[in-house]
């Protein structure tokens, strides 16, 4: 597996990562079965993401993926954190293998559904786009889709 | 400078200096075509000629019984499709442990009209002979079964399955990659064996298929009528020349390779089964080759631990699926029964001649940490 410099950076020594214990939002996406599971922990305040952190069991490509997706989110308002992309998250490691890129994707998914869990816990108002991807998550059930 | 450690020699090896040197003449002045009539052809015979004594005798095998091959895919393509196609119809026995150049010979051919079933193993990864007197039909034409695993380097019981082919007049192969040069091979019982060069500090482009006199098969390539008019193709002599010259240190070397890589082996199991938690080691813990350790970690995985390894300068290797170009588990885990998930943090270290007692001190001190670190990202510990 060729990784990129970047890539590796981010698995030998990833940032953020461990448990918030009295988080306002947790996402769980992936299983063990598939090789690959993600749990993105938010501390909300003033609709900005104050502190975010992951614990991840899965390849080089899932850990990276995961350290830098919660570089992307930390600070940014609940919004802006959810207009990352795949993409920018592929960007941000310089490249990803082609069959790594479900990686990209699942660590989007777990920040999508941290903030739902937020929402959900807090009450609040519920986006229909934010509602659709959350159905679309729970669907997804086979490996790597 | 950093220090690099190879633990892969199950993958392939590096070729000794003894053998590099024995191949030298054939790459330069001796470097003519067997087949040719004059003296440059004629050293060239005769080295070939000598080289197939010493890999028949490493066998106890007769010269005339050694074909040589390219790589051990290409004696188990050859071994498998020969006799399917000599006998033209029928039904051949695989295990489903075996390396995928048979499996997937196998499975080429039962879409172009055998049947073929496979040999279920164990929950060590052992094939049963009992299983194989089950499995085999009258119209039975071939059993293959690995005499190693590449893998969990599991040691099957070929005498007894080969016993089994013999009183039902099938024929059978084994596949002796993995043990060939480092445990002996008995061929009694065998009617096509595979060996390989690159696994036994020989270079590569060399491997050899023994097929027992008498048994009938079809050659692969067509040509000039080289080895016997079953493998047309210039035979690779300087290749060849090192592939005899590693089997004969290996050889030689065995006993005392067996007594040290054993020990080294059961300190890296024992080491890693009793210190770090919810370690297991995968395969047969006696039925085992001396050189290969397979181990599996929970909520880590494979891949994970190579890379993180890699950066200490340890080479290992993992057949978790997200190494695997598909993203499928190891075949061979799966039919031990092993789930997906334990599948998945399964690396194996495999030992060879240069492997010094400080190398697996040195893994043994950064193995843990790899393992510890990546338990502190996962979110199961």
């Amino acid at each position: 597996m060729n990784y990129s410099k970047e890539v590796l950076k981010h698995f030998s020594k990833p940032h953020n990562y461990g448990k918030i214990e009295n988080y306002d939002g947790l996402g769980r996406v992936g299983n063990m079965t598939c090789g690959d599971e993600m749990f993105v922990y938010i501390k909300v305040k003033d609709n900005i993401i104050k502190d975010i952190k992951f614990e991840t069991f899965g390849c080089v490509a899932a850990i990276a993926t995961s350290s830098v997706l919660t570089d992307l989110a930390k600070k940014k308002t609940i919004e802006d954190a959810l207009k990352i992309t795949r993409q920018d998250v592929i960007d941000a490691l310089g490249e990803l293998p082609p069959i790594k890129i479900h990686c990209s994707v699942l660590a989007i998914d777990a920040l999508t559904q941290a903030v739902y869990d937020y929402y959900i816990k807090n009450n609040l108002p519920i986006s229909k786009e934010l509602e659709d991807r959350h159905n679309q998550i729970i669907k997804r059930e086979s490996c790597h889709s | 400078m950093k220090k690099y450690i190879y633990f892969d020699y199950a993958a392939t090896t590096p070729v000794d200096e003894r053998v590099i040197r024995s191949m030298t003449p054939f790459l330069n002045e001796k470097f003519g075509n067997p087949s040719s009539m004059h003296f440059f052809g004629s050293d060239a015979k005769k080295a070939l000629e000598k080289s197939r004594v010493i890999i028949a005798k490493s066998i106890n095998a007769n010269p005339d019984e050694i074909i040589f091959t390219s790589s051990a895919t290409e004696s188990n393509n050859m071994a498998l499709k020969g006799i399917a196609f000599n006998k033209k119809k029928g039904h051949i026995l695989v295990s489903s442990i075996e390396h995928d150049c048979v499996l997937n010979a196998a499975k080429w051919l039962s879409k172009n009209g055998f049947e073929v079933d496979f040999l279920p193993v164990d929950k060590n990864g052992i094939v049963s002979p009992k299983e194989v007197e089950k499995r085999i039909k009258k119209n039975t034409i071939l059993v293959s079964v690995m005499h190693v695993n590449n893998e969990i380097g599991t040691i099957q019981p070929i005498e007894a399955i080969g016993k089994i082919c013999k009183k039902n007049n099938i024929y059978f192969h084994s596949d002796a990659a993995q043990s060939f040069g480092k445990i002996p091979v008995d061929i009694s019982n065998v009617d096509l064996l595979t060996i390989s060069s690159q696994k036994i500090y020989g270079p590569k482009g060399a491997a050899a298929l023994f097929i027992k006199n008498g048994v009938k098969i079809e050659p692969l390539l067509h040509g000039g009528g080289q080895e016997k008019g079953l493998r047309s193709s210039t035979e690779n002599v300087p290749a060849i020349v090192g592939f005899a010259k590693a089997a004969e240190i290996a050889i030689s070397t065995m006993e005392k390779e067996k007594e040290r890589l054993t020990k080294l082996r059961d300190k890296i199991i024992e080491t890693l089964t009793k210190e770090i938690p919810n370690c297991y080691l995968n395969g047969h813990p006696v039925k085992r080759i001396y050189n290969n350790v397979n181990v599996r970690f929970s909520f880590v995985e494979g891949e994970a631990i190579l890379f993180m390894l890699n950066s200490y300068g340890i080479a290992v290797s993992t057949a978790s699926a997200c190494s695997s170009p598909k993203l499928e588990p190891s075949h061979v885990l799966s039919a031990m029964g092993l789930k997906q998930e334990e599948a998945h943090g399964s690396i194996r270290i495999s030992l060879g001649r240069w492997t010094k007692e400080s190398e697996v001190n040195y893994l043994l001190k950064v193995l843990p940490e790899v393992v510890k670190k990546l338990r502190e990202i996962s979110p199961y510990k």
